[in-house]
């Protein structure tokens, strides 16, 4: 801003109108504005608690938990598809966490920045916004008809861990950027060759992090419906998935099968099974949580 | 290199690099996947092309895949995505900017760590619970007291407002990341000159912010295009030509979920229309996901 010196008695100075009642006026109006738009995240959010839980809880009881889907909602249960719901989470788990951290420790602490490794660095970052239901596609071609597995939940497993790797991999990145680099250099600094030092030195100390990550990817694979849609999981399942099979259930699609019908009773029904989905990712969200303390107890830096 | 050197480089050659090797592996598997999917697009698509007319695909405007005659013109599906992903970023980009604008700038650091994990914890929802919501209360409890008799059970309006609660909070928290990583300096710079707070979030904050915050946008959009569960239980499935909200329509991705939840037999043509929707939904998502990541990764270093 250009001042030109002016004598003091000048009228320039008679046109200086701060306004500073209007200027603050507009000012408290924007922050309105913020706290509004907050206020209307939470309200939704109330809204859709107190919607799922008015119709669902009623009918949430030990029976609901142990019985298999009926034609009658009176006495559907929603037993397969939880143990299809635990089965999915875990094996998805068990597959996405060695593959994901692995990917990260080589993006991280191995990869020069050379042409290969940025493109991979790319190709993860836009596979991770891939919509789940082009991961369903893939899956049917891949596991289901090439690989024979059918219709079978461990199929399914394979499409989830898919869609979920992009995330896993992301996170551990995440936790293992945020390692400082003295950690490192310690580790060198005593001998330690590479592969020593990333497993005595900087996976402890990203092991929250990571663990985190994992935890809440799993708790994302549970919650996901649309590729199951595609690779065959099905709304009635009245018997106890196993990983290799014909048939499987998870919670989502017994809440989408229950949630297409139009009878009253089936909605309340979806709800209650909904309410189910929340409570596991409710457990699992502070499950995450506990790890996390734990993990980072030993950590100092 | 001298012998004693060599000695100690290669103390354990061949063990670190087999461990090199299975973590490379590991990174290239992610590539193998985008190969695979383009891959499996591209062939099965190629199949569907070969008997319905691309150009007659990409410009028809009826779509009529389970009713005979069959009529297989895409503008149905693509106009039906799109006027949910623009309700959804009416509803977010204002609310999500609101909200990150709100924790960046005015909230304490108490208030912010309650606030923010509630609000990620909407993004954290199953999108059916969502898709579950907008059926089962925005529908009958919102908008049939709005519209009366104009509004069907099944409307582009309540997935819409849905799929926007659902992108609300990735708009925010990448936006907010976007303000906060705005210098301290700016913002002092500005307030020393004699603005008010919310003129220093209006001229300094937010334009220096904007790179950030469109690329939040643009992702936010191919995640509504993407959402698959919240359009298939509250928009319904009808796949007609209409730009009234109120009505049922159909997008790509439900239609992609009806087709293959029903029984049409693998190798008919409704069957392979799949494919070839599949490819148009991978292609418009692609294109906004990468250019979203180029505008992050050439705006990352300007301070």
């Amino acid at each position: 801003m250009s001042v030109t010196p002016a004598p003091p008695a000048s009228p320039t100075v008679a046109r200086f109108e701060p306004r500073l009642m209007r200027r603050r006026l507009s000012g408290t109006i924007f922050l309105g504005a913020c706290l509004a738009a907050i206020g209307i995240l939470l309200l939704a959010l109330v809204l859709l608690l107190v919607d799922v839980l008015s119709a669902g809880l009623p009918w949430l009881d030990l029976q609901f938990l142990t019985d298999l889907p009926s034609r009658r909602p009176a006495q559907a249960g929603v037993l397969p598809a939880l143990v299809g719901s635990l089965e999915m989470g875990l094996i998805v788990g068990l597959i996405t966490f060695p593959v994901g951290v692995a990917a990260a420790i080589y993006l991280q602490e191995y990869a020069a920045d050379t042409f290969v490794n940025r493109l991979l660095r790319t190709n993860i970052a836009n596979l991770a916004g891939v919509p789940s239901i082009i991961y369903g596609i893939f899956g049917l071609a891949l596991f289901v008809r090439v690989l024979t597995l059918g219709n079978s939940l461990l199929a399914g497993a394979l499409t989830l861990s898919l869609l979920i790797l992009p995330v896993v991999m992301i996170a551990s990145m995440e936790a293992l950027r945020a390692v400082p680099g003295s950690q490192r250099e310690g580790a060198f600094a005593l001998g330690a060759t590479r592969w020593q030092m990333v497993r005595g030195s900087v996976l402890p100390a990203a092991a929250p992090g990571i663990m985190t990550g994992i935890i809440l990817a799993m708790a994302r694979a549970i919650g996901e419906a649309a590729p199951l849609i595609i690779v065959g999981a099905v709304g009635f399942v009245t018997f106890l998935p196993a990983p290799i099979g014909d048939r499987y259930s998870v919670l989502p699609i017994q809440v989408f099968d229950w949630a297409g019908r139009p009878q009253a009773d089936f909605q309340s029904i979806a709800a209650a099974a909904i309410i189910v989905i929340l409570i596991l990712m409710v457990v699992l969200n502070a499950l995450a949580l506990v790890v996390r303390i734990r993990l980072s107890r030993n950590i100092q830096w | 290199m001298t012998a004693a050197d060599h000695a100690l480089t290669r103390r354990r050659p061949k063990s670190e690099r087999v461990i090199e090797t299975f973590l490379f592996l590991a990174a290239g598997l992610s590539v193998l996947t985008t190969v695979g999917i383009i891959f499996v697009l591209a062939i099965q698509a190629a199949d569907f092309f070969a008997i319905v007319n691309p150009i007659d695909f990409l410009t028809g405007t009826v779509w009529s895949a389970s009713i005979e005659p069959f009529r297989f013109g895409v503008l149905p599906l693509v106009v039906s995505t799109l006027m949910v992903a623009l309700i959804a970023l009416v509803v977010a980009v204002p609310l999500g900017l609101l909200a990150a604008i709100y924790l960046a700038e005015y909230a304490s650091v108490r208030t912010r760590n309650v606030i923010k994990p509630l609000l990620e914890t909407i993004a954290g929802i199953p999108t059916i619970v969502l898709g579950f919501f907008a059926l089962n209360f925005v529908t009958p409890n919102l908008l049939k007291p709005l519209f009366g008799s104009a509004i069907g059970t099944y409307n582009t309006l309540a997935a819409g407002l849905v799929v926007g609660l659902l992108i609300t909070p990735l708009i925010g928290s990448l936006s907010e990341d976007a303000l906060r990583a705005v210098p301290r300096g700016l913002r002092e710079g500005s307030l020393a000159m004699g603005a008010t707070r919310f003129e220093m979030i209006r001229r300094v904050v937010f334009p220096a912010g904007l790179s950030g915050i469109m690329a939040s946008i643009i992702l936010a959009l191919s995640r509504a295009i993407g959402e698959t569960m919240i359009v298939v239980l509250a928009q319904g499935t009808s796949p007609k030509l209409t730009f009234n909200p109120l009505e049922s329509a159909q997008t790509m991705t439900a239609f992609i979920a009806q087709i293959s939840a029903g029984d049409t037999p693998q190798g008919s043509i409704q069957f392979k229309s799949l494919f070839a929707v599949a490819l148009v939904l991978f292609a418009i998502t692609l294109i906004l996901n990468v250019l979203s990541n180029r505008i992050v990764a050439r705006f990352r270093n300007v301070y």
